[in-house]
């Protein structure tokens, strides 16, 4: 691959090469995600779609149910023939072929473990609606996302696609049909351990975890040697593997060449210790120091890397990993289905699909099969149609259930000096509440706001490991941006309103706003930007509360309580168990009106 | 379908390997918990197990694969069967390893009426579902922590009682259902119920290997198994098999088993120094302790056996000060120091 000039260039080059490496190994790739427009990725497909040629293509439509996906009841064939007639699924049908996912990011966790399950083992497992079976499946899945939506595509998913592209604006595919080689020959392509070694090394340089992403890019660079009908690996194909695979996944910009080969922050026991250096091709690198593990190689594949990496790595050196806030989504979403009627599927019972309840159809037969012989003896004593005899009394719909609990969001002040102890505490009452919150299936999230934006540290969750990973380090100091934290939360209140929660919102701050909601400095406009944003959430409705940290009791806090139409709980030495107690026993008041307002 | 990765080919991760074969030395020891980040191999080990596991004898034709040793465990055909005076069959069987998919249903789970003999025949029949066809064996999900509520009160249930009681549509059919539930998941996606986390005997915490080496030999072999599946299986065969007689034998010496006062004394304080809540975690250490024994061939559990299955056994009973930072591993081994002295914590550790 030719090295082009400029980023777009070089991405629509990525995206081909990884078009035509999916023609020499779609099952042992995976499959890719590709990242872009909604027109560029259509266009990207179409043209892997031609590269696969008669091998099965399906797609997978969004709200797709498991039936149609994994098999289950054929229910018209059923009816008709009077006995189980068993449908195949669309993993089964694609086995073979491809899946397309055009909207991967609305995939469900049950769906994403199912593909998960499907390309680790090449089978679909059945276990539903009475039936259980396990179906050949060997399959490639191409999934696509737009641009924001990458982070919330299920990680199961996302860690089983070994290329991982972006589409530049306008892309067009530059490839044609006939690039596909011999479909068996990169099995047959040995990958060498100094290559293996190289490629762990460029994992760890860019901080890839997951032991799988090397093994993904083995066999990348293992296809591409394929495609050029070459029999061994050379540092091109290891490179390019390298873009492909792992530079997309990369957390942290690799350390500078020049740096100690021990780019592993833990002092991992190098190879000089006990085992043999690692052979190497002569043709490898130019490096002639053997007595350490391959920096050479590694280096060229970093520098390889550098090329592709993802814009925001490049920018300010934040890593570009998963957002906590796609992390809460991929636990929520386990949890939860996305329907008309709110709540999750607890089961069936008796009833008339009516006023949003939907049909249990396989529960309706069941419960009217038993019932057959009688039911056609009475309608028609001389034998009967065959169809099946229906009753009101069979009739069973999905039972749901709104998710109890209540989701506590903190809105901490971490401006201007005190801010630090304040925080502290803060997180301590959030732990607190937390470890409570499995009884009360109760979420609680927290908002910290300083300079001139207010930033969702940690998204409403359950989980206590995610919280003290998210509340480790605390920022402190700086101008106090109000409005932007009231907004903010707002936001989030909003969420969690979809989500079916009830919400109480614990503001801990002095009331002092000196940032306006477009971030100048200025008391007055602060102010009225503060009390504005305060009034927007007033209107939301739900509980609010106000901590007053000042010394002495702020006005202007209790005019920001008045403004939310909040609760006011002065507590001049915030400490988390203070703190907790406080929340907790003004939630539990706020409980019978909270149970009219739903 | 391709042949299952060999359960000893798997590099390193020998806490989680260890704790599978503990389990299935005695299934009494309870479940599994195998939580870390993707890429780790957890789900592999599981379902290669299958081929570490000596075949068991089971009744002939009996939907359950009852035991016919045991004589009070055993469903109500074989026990009709019995008191009619016939003598049913014995067979060699595999140990079942089924998989609970996430988006598996209750009625696929518990069993339900047969659709297909109702429709046709209008008979009122139970089929069997995921519980009876895990009885005497393993019972796997993966991402257990997103497993959804109503199945996991489904699973307590059956796991407290050993029985699978069916009522609904008209049945009314009750089962021995007594499996080694296996479950694996990343905590950072969602925390386990308490009630869920309890019902685990063993819970083992898996790693990114941060060893270089370690990390391209997963590469290679994993690799090698890529390019010629049947090639590599054969080639580890032999060890599979032969931790396989390691796991027949070690069944077989357990009865004979039993712990000195001092040991038992030793896991009590153990317990006691870590507050951990009811003895089902005395109970579990003696279990795992007294397995791994009989795994390595001792005749008796002594110290170094204790060391070595404490933190699995333990460190997820620990009552949780939720502003306490430090890791449970960390407290189960500052305990065994305290207990056995500083040997005692480098062995748990490099075990």
């Amino acid at each position: 691959m030719r090295e082009p000039a400029d980023a777009d260039a070089l991405a629509a080059a990525l995206a081909d090469a990884a078009i035509a490496l999916l023609g020499v190994a779609p099952e042992a790739l995976g499959g890719a995600l590709v990242v872009g427009g909604a027109l560029e990725c259509e266009r990207w497909l179409a043209a892997a779609r031609t590269v696969r040629g008669d091998a099965p293509w399906r797609r997978m439509p969004v709200g797709l149910t498991d039936d149609r996906l994994v098999g289950g009841l054929d229910v018209g064939a059923s009816l008709a023939r009077g006995g189980r007639v068993l449908s195949r699924g669309l993993l089964a049908e694609a086995d073979g072929g491809t899946i397309a996912l055009p909207r991967a990011a609305d995939a469900s966790v049950a769906v994403a473990s199912a593909l998960a399950r499907a390309l680790d083992d090449g089978v679909v497992r059945l276990e539903r609606d009475g039936l259980s079976g396990e179906h050949d499946a060997a399959l490639c899945v191409l999934a696509a996302a737009g641009p924001e939506e990458q982070e919330h595509v299920p990680a199961a998913l996302r860690e089983r696609l070994a290329l991982v592209v972006t589409l530049p604006c306008g892309y067009e595919p530059g490839i044609d049909g006939d690039a596909r080689a011999d479909s068996g020959a990169h099995a047959r392509i040995p990958l060498p351990r100094d290559a293996a070694a190289a490629l762990v090394d460029a994992a760890v340089a860019l901080g890839v975890e997951s032991p799988r992403a090397p093994l993904l890019a083995g066999r990348a660079a293992r296809a591409s040697a394929a495609l050029d009908q070459r029999v061994r690996v050379t540092d091109a194909d290891l490179a390019l593997a390298v873009r492909l695979v792992l530079a997309p996944r990369a957390t942290r910009l690799p350390a500078q060449p020049g740096d100690t080969p021990d780019v592993v922050p833990d002092d991992a026991p190098r190879p000089a210790e006990g085992s043999a250096p690692p052979q190497r091709d002569s043709s490898s690198d130019g490096d002639g120091d053997t007595a350490a593990p391959p920096p050479g190689a590694a280096e060229l594949l970093i520098d390889a890397a550098r090329a592709a990496l993802p814009a925001a790595l490049l920018d300010g050196g934040t890593p570009p990993a998963r957002s906590s806030a796609a992390r809460a989504a991929d636990g929520r979403r386990g949890a939860e289905q996305r329907d008309e009627a709110r709540g999750r599927r607890v089961g069936t019972r008796q009833g008339h699909p009516r006023r949003g309840a939907r049909l249990d159809l396989v529960e309706t037969l069941r419960a009217a099969a038993p019932w057959q012989p009688v039911r056609r003896r009475d309608a028609a004593p001389d034998g009967g149609s065959g169809a099946l005899l229906l009753r009101g009394e069979d009739l069973r719909v999905q039972r749901r259930v709104r998710r109890t609990g209540t989701t506590t969001l903190f809105v901490v002040d971490a401006s201007g000096s005190a801010a630090l102890g304040r925080l502290a505490e803060a997180k301590g009452a959030v732990e607190l509440l937390l470890a409570e919150s499995y009884v009360r299936r109760d979420r609680v999230g927290l908002i910290a706001f300083r300079g001139v934006a207010a930033e969702l540290l940690l998204p409403p969750t359950r989980a206590l490991s995610r919280a003290r990973r998210a509340l480790a380090a605390l920022p402190a100091g700086g101008g106090t941006p109000l409005a932007s934290a009231l907004r903010c939360a707002a936001e989030s209140v909003t969420q969690a309103r979809r989500d079916g929660a009830r919400i109480a919102l614990v503001l801990l701050t002095d009331g002092r706003a000196n940032v306006a909601l477009d971030g100048t400095p200025g008391r007055a406009r602060a102010r009225d930007d503060a009390h504005a944003a305060a009034r927007a959430l007033r209107a939301l409705g739900g509980l609010v509360v106000l901590v007053d940290t000042s010394p002495r009791g702020d006005p202007e806090a209790r005019a920001l309580a008045d403004a939310l139409g909040a609760r006011y709980a002065a507590l001049p030495v915030v400490t988390a168990r203070a703190l907790h107690a406080r929340v907790r026993a003004m939630v539990d008041d706020d409980a019978p009106a909270a149970a009219r307002r739903a | 379908m391709r042949p299952r990765f060999p359960f000893s080919a798997i590099v390193g991760q020998d806490e989680m390997k260890t704790a599978l074969l503990l389990a299935a030395v005695d299934p009494t020891v309870g479940g599994v918990l195998i939580l870390g980040h993707r890429g780790t191999a957890k789900s592999t080990a599981v379902r290669a197990l299958p081929g570490v596991l000596p075949p068991q004898t089971v009744v002939a034709g009996c939907a359950y694969g009852c035991d016919p040793g045991a004589n009070g465990a055993r469903c109500d055909e074989c026990h009709a069967r019995e008191a009619r005076g016939e003598r049913a069959g014995h067979r060699r069987a595999e140990v079942p390893v089924v998989d609970l998919p996430l988006g598996a249903t209750e009625d696929r789970l518990v069993g339900a009426l047969d659709l297909e003999r109702a429709l046709r025949h209008g008979e009122k029949a139970y089929e069997p579902g995921l519980l009876a066809r895990a009885h005497r064996g393993f019972l796997y999900v993966d991402e257990v922590n997103l497993l959804e509520d109503h199945l996991v009160d489904l699973l307590l249930d059956v796991a407290t009682t050993g029985e699978n009681v069916v009522e609904r549509e008209g049945l009314s059919v009750r089962h021995p259902a007594r499996f080694v539930l296996v479950g694996s998941g990343n905590p950072e996606e969602g925390d386990l119920r308490p009630q869920l986390l309890d019902r685990f005997g063993l819970a083992v915490e898996v790693t990114t290997p941060t060893d270089a080496d370690t990390r391209v030999e997963v590469v290679m072999r994993r690799d090698a198994f890529d390019r010629d599946p049947d090639g590599f299986s054969t080639r580890w065969l032999r060890a599979d098999r032969a931790l396989r007689r390691r796991v027949a034998r070690a069944r077989g010496l357990l009865p004979g088993i039993t712990p000195t006062p001092g040991v038992m004394r030793r896991g009590a304080e153990l317990c006691a120094r870590l507050g951990t809540d009811g003895i089902r975690g005395e109970l579990t250490l003696l279990r795992a302790s007294r397995a791994l024994a009989a795994l390595d061939g001792d005749a008796s559990i002594e110290d170094r056996h204790l060391q070595r299955v404490a933190p699995m056994a333990l460190r997820h009973r620990l009552r949780r000060d939720p502003l306490d930072e430090s890791g449970s591993t960390s407290r189960v081994a500052r305990a065994l120091t305290e207990v056995f002295g500083t040997t005692g914590a480098m062995d748990a550790v490099h075990a």
